[in-house]
């Protein structure tokens, strides 16, 4: 199906229909990758996008943040990627070809000739190495965001300028992913050599665009790397990232003054836009790799006791919250620890075993009360630290409005982000609204968040020592056999929501909103992969 | 009984001399009526969502109709009184006592001490009283007592301070010179004690006139700085904050979201502003007559 008819079909539906969107994400998901005969690729045009936050670092080793991705990725390549449209196929990126041993402990890549970073040098095996090791083993005054990921990585080897063997300690089921991963990226051995750090200022990679300049709180700007290695690409001249709050960006969007946002809109907002610019709009909708989550301080009282968390996971309505909070938020599916809509996501039928998830809300509620009295916390308050942006806010009204049915009295305090983290890093609160998101929907991936604090200090801020927990987790992250692994995914997922260290709340609906000439672009789950504009045109 | 009687009698001219200002009293009587008994006015919680009632216009059940969260929308207005008046009031109390007091000091003392204070008061005119309170209330962040944000209150009182003082100070310098003033300095009496017995006295006109003012002004102030997200947050009802939000995202789909609180923030400042202009006419002597 071309653009053109597909939009009409979109366009054509009411504000009440379009809330159904959701259950057709997928379906939307794969028109929007449509592209009709007749749409061959242009060259030419710069792409003007929001992106709402500024960017703390420009080094993707060192951050986990969008505000980086969606300004840097154009700039570097990776050593495999996810197939745009075909999300989650593996290709090579870097890597022209690869070869893995049959124990699964042994991977060899061969990488595109004539590979050229931005400043005319030649890209070899060597800098991925050092890309690698420095991702596993940052030296000092270096830090490595997902330097998990790497632990079953034993050597790294370059037999020759092209190619690169990966030897593993031990199987790791999720390393393709961690290959392809948008946050490793290629950087320059010569430069690093001579300065560890110089990604965090200095922009200099190999991808389809080369850095122009930074404005801080205003703009970021790319030009075509005419010398790009995949040939043909990228069809734009370059882009421009502008920096704008959230409301800005809707009116720049219903006015053209940008031509995209990539990370996502609400509801509303999508219908504001599309309103505005009627036939000059595309939207697409999935679900997102990306959830809600309380997490409780298991070392302080009174969630240093399951009991209590527990009531606390059984007093919220998922069910009621999603069909509800989706007509005027983000918010979306009620899920598991993993993306509801994947492979290794929980049937229903699981998912009502969780306590919390139950379907009939007077009997979740009635056993929360009981198990408060049990613990001796009737009538419990405590305060909840939240940050002042939404869909936070109204995950915050929905949660103290669920409490106050079990008498759980909640303060919620919003803050901002600087405090937010300074809360988390510290230890200092008693329950934390947090969110989380992936590049992949790999177990290993998602389900480091909910692990023993002392293994993921960084991103597991529960507090909680769960030996069973890290031993599923450690068991499925070796797995290779699908159908085992999900069985360990399931039983990681039932201790976890049994000991509720921390509690997912719902998982948010993605919608993209863009004028309809923006070309090539592919939807995800993620808003952190097909970032690097590569395959972008405006027609 | 007497007293009240005469309280009474004074009401009754009041009304009769100042009806505009009478209008603005019963409105910001029917206000506080409401805050202070807002649990017999309206039967909803305000903090309750009600995922059936989503969105809903004006009816018999929800008279102003409900939010994004099926909240009932007079509900939060009545405790948003509540919120607005609470802030609105003590913010006026304390910024206008402590700028009346420093003119008054200032005024009195003269030389060095009134140049060296109305400098510094002129350095805090010199900002904007929203960006005042804007900056304050960033600086000192949230300190909740009885539900209360006490900074925010501090961040609204500190640009009132400046205000006050000003016209204080100005009425206290003609009182100084009054011949009675000199008496009492020859009589030997202490400063504190001329200050309380001959000047205070003095000012009270201009006092009640600031403060009924800056309790209209705090109340827009509230409500701007929880419309900025820098005051009252979520769930707790406040006018602001209900312009906020999801207000600006379904002003399309649900205009009461963004009609009711407006016009509670404009009815009361306007009731708050007339009462204080007609109060102004009635204690000034050249005005009444």
């Amino acid at each position: 199906m071309a653009w053109d008819s597909r939009n009409e079909t979109i366009h054509s539906m009411t504000r009440r229909t379009a809330m159904l969107l959701p259950a057709l994400a997928l379906g939307s998901h794969a028109l929007a990758q449509g592209t009709g005969p007749s749409d061959k690729p242009q060259r030419g045009g710069t792409l003007s996008y929001a992106v709402t936050a500024e960017p703390p670092t420009y080094d993707l080793h060192q951050t986990a943040t969008f505000a980086v991705m969606h300004r840097l990725s154009p700039h570097y390549s990776t050593l495999l990627a996810y197939e745009p449209g075909k999300y989650p196929n593996i290709i090579g990126d870097l890597a022209q070809s690869w070869t893995i041993s049959p124990d699964l402990l042994t991977y060899t890549f061969k990488l595109h000739p004539n590979i050229k970073f931005h400043d005319g040098t030649a890209l070899t095996a060597e800098d991925v190495r050092v890309s690698y090791e420095r991702l596993r083993n940052p030296p000092k005054g270096v830090s490595s965001f997902r330097q998990p990921s790497f632990t079953q990585i034993k050597s790294i080897e370059t037999p020759d300028a092209l190619t690169i063997v990966f030897k593993m300690v031990k199987v790791d089921a999720s390393i393709m992913d961690t290959f392809a991963s948008p946050w490793n990226s290629i950087f320059s051995a010569e430069k690093l050599k001579a300065d560890p750090s110089y990604p965090v200022k200095t922009v200099m990679g190999s991808g389809p665009f080369k850095f122009v300049e930074h404005v801080a709180g205003s703009h970021w700007v790319g030009e075509r790397f005419n010398d790009y290695f995949k040939a043909g690409k990228p069809y734009l001249d370059g882009f421009r990232a502008i920096t704008m709050t959230p409301s800005a960006m809707v009116n720049a969007m219903a006015g053209k003054q940008i031509m995209a946002e990539f990370r996502g809109f609400t509801p509303n907002e999508r219908d504001r836009i599309v309103k505005a610019l009627g036939p000059d709009a595309q939207t697409h909708e999935s679900p997102w790799m990306l959830h809600m989550l309380m997490n409780f301080n298991c070392e302080k009282k009174p969630f240093d006791d399951p009991r209590v968390r527990r009531a606390i996971s059984l007093a919220l309505d998922r069910w009621g919250g999603s069909a509800n909070l989706s007509k005027v938020s983000q918010l979306g599916a009620v899920g598991g620890l993993v993306r509801p809509g994947s492979k290794w996501a929980a049937t229903e039928a699981e998912m009502v075993q969780w306590p919390g998830y139950g379907r009939d809300m007077a009997a979740n509620r009635a056993e929360a009360k009981r198990l408060l009295k049990e613990a001796g916390y009737e009538n419990l308050s405590f305060t909840l630290i939240n940050r002042n942006q939404q869909p936070y806010i109204t995950t915050g009204v929905f949660i103290i409005d669920q409490l106050r049915q079990i008498g759980v009295k909640v303060e919620d305090k919003q803050v901002e982000i600087a405090a937010w983290y300074s809360a988390q890093t510290s230890g200092n609160f008693e329950a934390l609204l947090d969110s989380f998101t992936q590049f992949s929907d790999d177990p290993t991936n998602v389900l480091v968040k909910y692990i023993s604090t002392d293994r993921a200090p960084d991103v597991a801020i529960q507090r909680a020592i769960d030996r069973e927990l890290d031993s599923l987790f450690d068991r499925q992250a070796e797995m290779v056999d699908p159908a085992e692994r999900k069985k360990l995914v399931r039983q990681f997922e039932n201790r976890l929501l049994d000991q509720a260290y921390a509690i997912p709340i719902l998982w948010w609906q993605r919608i993209v909103v863009m004028e309809s000439r923006v070309q090539g672009w592919t939807m995800s789950p993620t808003h952190m992969i097909y970032q690097d504009l590569a395959d972008i045109w405006l027609k | 009984m007497a007293m009240l009687n005469r309280v009474l009698k004074n009401v009754v001219l009041f009304c009769r001399l100042q009806p505009l200002g009478a209008l603005g009293l019963l409105i910001i009587l029917v206000m506080a009526t409401c805050a202070v008994f807002a649990e017999q006015v309206t039967f909803y919680n305000p903090e309750a969502v009600d995922f059936g009632a989503m969105l809903s216009g004006p009816s018999a059940d929800h008279p102003f109709g409900t939010d994004s969260f099926g909240r009932d929308i007079f509900t939060r207005i009545v405790y948003g009184a509540r919120t607005a008046l609470t802030i609105g009031f003590l913010s006026s109390m304390i910024g206008c006592h402590i700028g009346a007091a420093i003119g008054i000091a200032s005024a009195f003392h003269g030389g060095w001490i009134d140049l060296l204070l109305q400098r510094f008061i002129d350095i805090i005119l010199s900002f904007p009283i929203v960006v005042l309170a804007l900056v304050v209330v960033a600086v000192m962040g949230k300190t909740l007592v009885l539900g209360i944000d006490l900074n925010l209150v501090f961040a609204i009182a500190i640009p009132i301070i400046p205000r006050s003082c000003r016209v204080i100070r100005a009425a206290t310098l003609s009182i100084r010179t009054q011949p009675y003033v000199d008496a009492a300095r020859a009589g030997g009496y202490s400063t504190v004690y001329i200050l309380l017995r001959y000047i205070a006295p003095n000012v009270i006109a201009p006092f009640l006139v600031l403060l009924t003012a800056y309790i209209a002004q705090a109340i827009l102030l509230e409500a701007s700085l929880s419309f900025l997200g820098l005051g009252v947050s979520e769930p707790k009802p406040a006018w602001g904050l209900m312009l906020a939000g999801d207000s600006a995202n379904f002003y399309n789909e649900a205009p009461w979201m963004i009609l009711f609180p407006g016009l509670a923030i404009s009815l009361s400042v306007f009731a708050f502003n007339l009462f204080g202009d007609s109060l102004r006419d009635w204690l000034d002597p050249k005005y009444r007559n």
